[in-house]
């Protein structure tokens, strides 16, 4: 354990600093790439001393705000399934299964489609629509306590019914359905500070709070007796963690739509690399998930140049390949 | 008095799984619960260990009903060693012994050199110490019992429940681990309460036995009072001889035929 560090938390400790150093890289790669090609130099002058250039411009107002609220959609997606796969001892838990894109997704396609006019409210429709949704799975899996399972179907349940709403929606006005495909498949077009300032504070929250509570996850995995034996108030922890989850993909989907792939393949391929124990869980998925968006959201903007690519289809695109690799190459680790 | 229970009831939705439960588990004794299936013998240990909550009566732990007790101060007591556990493949014997430091931490805190010497005399005192850095997940049955003991030993607890705790085990193993434990009750005065399903077992390692029928406590009392005859016609349908196992000062039966 920690004090005295034995060779495999030395390992661990590396991955963690491969994961920055990749976060690091693909922040400035995703800043200087696009339409116009802005040089390293260039841009730490632009963030650091302000020069009055079309650059400067460039930088502050597209590609910053986009590349930051990537990050910060990756850190809250990929937390967001982390937590969820400990607190329900389930691999394929993700922020889908407490109706975060079913609740954001509905209410925002509601917002886009019958009242257009108001469309500058689906962030906050979306992140309230997406909280509401995880309380109201939450409460329908209670008696005497929430079982995992029974969260687990309950959400499933739900998700298939507001997924009904969302169709008959597509299916009765089918002329609109194309302004709103961008937010059913995720997409960081025209991003701005706004967004940055929606998202980063729950990212902020959610971070220093799990800090304190990764070692309280490492024994809910344990299961909900041994963590009843070991002093932990399993309901109340359990419902803490639900609440920071929701809160962290939702806020991520408000801004960015339902980008469903990251809060469940991220947690896996991290936890792949540096194993399963939240201490280091944590904080790689914050790395590794922030790497993952902006690296695929890059992508998306370079491939097609000029035209652009929603990020969840690169996402899938690239990232289940790539994740299936490393199921059938890191066997060992898992 | 270690444990106390008063006039427990247990209820699963309507059904009524215990009634008129009224228990002493005297300090530094082994006491088993047995009893056939469906008897209410976990549900028993559950309510005990706070892991169900009661329909009704209470449960003392030293005399102070455990409701008014925090969860974490109960941890620091009474160990419980359940029968579903959960364990990730790359969680190594040291790692899952120094989760049994959990309740004496705060929050946010890691182990300072205290813990880790209680650790490292949790792996000695299981005699796993050239398993510490194994992944539980590879172990045998035997040995990954002995780290989740280890586990429950870290926390440095008085008492410690054990729910079936040799099920599943080959019987080399059923051994090691009720020699275990019958070593730390002596050692460490540990009060130690568990479930067994093997009557000849619960006979050989325990102090006192409660026989649980119906929901309902049957009887109790030493391995003398308990492994009789007609208690095990009444209760688990067969007829059986009785012996006396001189080495180990015991009784003993054959079954030989259900009723």
């Amino acid at each position: 354990m920690s004090g005295y560090i034995k060779e495999k938390e030395y390992k661990k400790i590396l991955i963690l600093i491969v994961f920055v150093l990749l976060f690091i890289t693909s922040f400035f790669i995703s800043v200087g790439y696009g339409a116009v090609k802005i040089t390293y130099e260039e841009i730490i002058k632009a963030i650091f001393f302000e020069i009055d250039t079309v650059n400067y411009q460039i930088i502050w107002n597209v590609r910053l705000p986009r590349t930051i609220v990537a990050a910060l959609v990756g850190i809250g997606l990929s937390l967001s399934g982390a937590i969820l796969q400990g607190v329900m001892r389930n691999p394929l838990a993700s922020p889908k299964i407490i109706g975060v894109s079913s609740g954001g997704g509905l209410v925002a396609l509601i917002i886009l489609i019958i009242f257009p006019q108001y469309y500058y409210l689906v962030p906050v429709g979306a992140f309230i629509g997406a909280f509401l949704t995880t309380l109201f799975i939450y409460s329908l899996a209670w008696k005497e306590g929430v079982l995992p399972t029974r969260l687990v179907l309950a959400g499933v349940a739900v998700s298939s019914l507001l997924g009904a709403g969302t169709n008959s929606l597509l299916t009765f006005f089918p002329d609109r359905v194309s302004g709103v495909l961008g937010f059913m498949v995720g997409g960081l077009s025209a991003t701005t500070w706004r967004d940055v300032r929606m998202i980063l504070p729950y990212v902020l929250a959610g971070i220093i709070l799990l800090s304190f509570l990764s070692g309280k996850l490492n024994i809910l995995m344990l299961g909900d007796e041994v963590a009843t034996g070991l002093g932990v108030n399993v309901e109340v922890t359990r419902f803490i963690f639900i609440i920071i989850s929701s809160l962290l993909a939702g806020s991520a989907v408000s801004v960015v739509g339902l980008l469903g792939f990251v809060g469940l393949i991220v947690p896996h391929m991290t936890r792949l690399f540096i194993g399963s124990d939240y201490r280091y869980l944590f904080p790689g998925t914050i790395f590794f998930g922030a790497a993952i968006v902006v690296i695929c959201d890059t992508v998306a903007r370079l491939l097609f140049a000029p035209i652009e690519i929603p990020v969840g289809i690169i996402m899938s695109a690239m990232g289940a390949p790539f994740f299936l690799y490393l199921l059938r190459n890191k066997e060992g680790l898992k | 008095m270690a444990i106390e229970a008063v006039n427990l009831k247990v209820n699963y939705g309507n059904k009524e799984i215990l009634r008129n439960i009224n228990l002493h588990i005297p300090d530094k004794e082994i006491v088993t619960i047995i009893g056939p299936n469906g008897s209410g013998k976990s549900t028993l240990i559950k309510a005990l260990s706070r892991c169900l909550k009661v329909t009704e009566g209470t449960v003392n732990l030293y005399g102070k009903n455990i409701n008014n007790i925090s969860t974490k101060k109960i941890a620091q007591k009474m160990a419980i060693l359940p029968q579903v556990k959960n364990i990730s493949a790359d969680i190594t014997v040291e790692n899952l012994v120094s989760y049994g430091r959990y309740p004496h931490l705060r929050i946010g805190k890691r182990l300072n050199m205290e813990d880790k010497d209680i650790i490292s005399w949790a792996i000695e005192k299981t005699g796993l110490v050239d398993l510490r850095d194994r992944h539980v997940a590879t172990l045998s049955g035997g040995e990954r019992q002995r780290a989740w003991i280890a586990m429950a030993l870290a926390q440095k607890p008085k008492i410690l429940l054990l729910d079936e705790p040799t099920t599943y085990l080959d019987v080399s193993y059923q051994l090691e681990v009720l020699e275990l434990v019958k070593e730390l009750n002596k050692s460490l005065n540990l009060t130690v309460v568990m479930v067994l399903h093997d009557l000849n077992q619960a006979a050989r390692y325990s102090d006192n036995i409660f026989v649980l029928n119906e929901g309902e406590i049957f009887e109790w009392g030493n391995p003398e009072n308990i492994i009789r005859s007609t208690l095990l016609k009444d209760i688990f349908r067969i007829e059986s001889h009785i012996y006396r196992d001189e080495i180990n000062d015991c009784p003993y039966f054959i079954p030989y035929k259900v009723i």
